[in-house]
C-alpha cells in the first residue's frame, strides 16, 4: 500500500488538467450575458455530446467500425432505447441494458 | 394565499440538497458499476488501491482514469499521460458552458464548487431539471454532485480492492452501464425538449461525425468535434426555417 512519486505526479496533473474545463466557463458564462445565438446553440450541446459519446461507444472499437456480427452492444442497445422510452426511468434503462448485454452474451 | 404558501414550500423541497441526492439515486447504479470497472482496471495496470482511490479523490473522471491505468500498463510518460487526459475531457468544457446561464445567481466559489464535481451524468441528470426552469438551486446541484463523487469513489475502492478475484467483470454486462445510462439520458432529453424532428437530425449528424472523425482521429477528439459540429448544424436549421 503504497502512492510512488511518479504516480503522484501523473494523478496531481490529471487532476488539473480535468479540474479547469470544468470549472471556467461555469465561473466565467455565469456572469456575462450570453447572446441569444449562442444560448441557442448550448442547447443542442446535450443532445449533440451524449449522441456522439454513444455512437463512439456502441459502433467504433479502437478506431473502426465494429462489425456487425461481434456487436452485441449495438443489438442490446434497441432494447435499452425502448426501455427509456416506455419506462422513462433510468434505472429502469441501466437495469435493461446490462441485463440484455447479459443475456446476448450468455447465449451468442 | 394560503395555497400559494404550499406552492412555495415545495419548490424549495424541490431545489433541497436532500432532493438532489435522491435525484442522483438513479444514476448511482450506472456510475457503481463503472466505478468498480475503472478499480479493477487500476488494479491489473499495477495502481495501489491507495492510488486508485487518490485518482477518484482528485481527478474523478472515468475515461481519464482507465486511460491512467492504461498509459501507466503502457509506461507511457507523465507529460503524454496528462495531454491525453486533458484531450479526453475538453467535453466537459461544453457541458459546464452550458449550465453556466442556470448559476448566473450564485457567488463565483460556489460555481467553483458546483463546476470542479461536474460530470457526463450529473450533467445530464441537471440538464433535465431545467426544462421547466430558468434557474437552478446550488444546494440541489450539491446534493446531485456530492451523492455521485462519495458513490464513484467507493465503487473504484471496492474494486481495486476485491480486483484480485475479479477475473471478468464483462460477463455480467456491467461494461455496458455506462452506454445504458448515456441512452437514458439521451432520450428523457428528447422527451423534456419537444423538439424531436430537429433533434433527431442533430443526433444523427453526430453519430456520422464521430464515426467518420474516428477513424482518422482519437475516439475523444472525434467526439469534441462532432459534439460542436452537430449543434451548430441545430442552430442553422432553426435559422433556415
Amino acid at each position: 500500500m503504497e502512492i510512488r512519486w511518479d504516480i503522484l505526479a501523473i494523478i496531481i496533473g490529471a487532476s488539473v488538467a480535468t479540474f479547469l474545463p470544468r470549472v471556467l466557463p461555469l465561473v466565467v458564462l455565469s456572469r456575462l450575458q450570453i447572446p441569444d445565438l449562442a444560448m441557442r446553440w448550448l442547447s443542442y450541446i446535450p443532445v449533440a455530446v451524449m449522441a456522439a459519446l454513444l455512437g463512439n461507444e456502441l459502433l467504433m472499437t479502437d478506431g473502426k467500425l465494429t462489425s456487425l456480427r461481434d456487436n452485441i452492444e449495438l443489438f442490446a442497445a434497441l432494447p435499452t432505447f425502448l426501455a427509456a422510452i416506455f419506462t422513462r426511468s433510468l434505472l429502469g434503462t441501466i437495469v435493461v441494458g446490462v441485463v440484455s448485454v447479459m443475456l446476448l452474451r450468455l447465449f451468442f | 394565499m394560503q395555497q400559494e404558501n404550499v406552492h412555495l414550500r415545495m419548490d424549495s423541497n424541490e431545489e433541497s440538497f436532500l432532493q438532489g441526492v435522491k435525484d442522483c439515486v438513479p444514476t448511482l447504479l450506472g456510475y457503481l458499476s463503472i466505478g468498480f470497472a475503472a478499480g479493477v482496471v487500476g488494479h491489473t495496470s499495477g495502481l495501489s488501491v491507495l492510488e486508485v482511490t487518490l485518482m477518484s479523490v482528485l481527478i474523478y473522471a472515468g475515461s481519464a482514469q482507465f486511460i491512467i491505468a492504461g498509459m501507466v500498463a503502457a509506461q507511457g510518460s507523465i507529460a503524454a499521460i496528462i495531454f491525453t487526459v486533458f484531450i479526453v475531457n475538453l467535453r466537459h468544457l461544453l457541458l459546464s458552458a452550458a449550465l453556466s446561464p442556470y448559476f448566473r445567481h450564485l457567488t463565483a466559489f460556489k460555481t467553483v464548487i458546483i463546476g470542479s464535481l461536474l460530470t457526463d451524468e450529473t450533467f445530464g441528470v441537471a440538464i433535465n431539471k431545467t426544462s421547466n426552469t430558468r434557474a437552478l438551486s446550488g444546494s440541489w446541484m450539491n446534493g446531485l454532485n456530492v451523492t455521485a463523487y462519495l458513490n464513484w469513489i467507493l465503487a473504484t475502492m471496492a474494486g481495486a480492492f476485491l480486483g484480485q478475484w475479479i477475473t471478468n467483470p464483462e460477463k455480467f454486462g456491467l461494461d455496458f452501464a455506462l452506454s445504458a445510462m448515456f441512452i437514458g439520458l439521451l432520450v428523457l432529453q428528447l422527451i423534456g425538449r419537444k423538439k424531436l424532428a430537429r433533434d433527431l437530425i442533430v443526433i444523427l449528424c453526430a453519430v456520422l461525425i464521430v464515426v467518420g472523425f474516428s477513424t482518422v482521429t482519437s475516439g475523444s477528439v472525434a467526439i469534441i468535434i462532432a459534439t460542436v459540429s452537430a449543434a451548430t448544424i441545430g442552430v442553422l436549421i432553426e435559422r433556415w426555417k
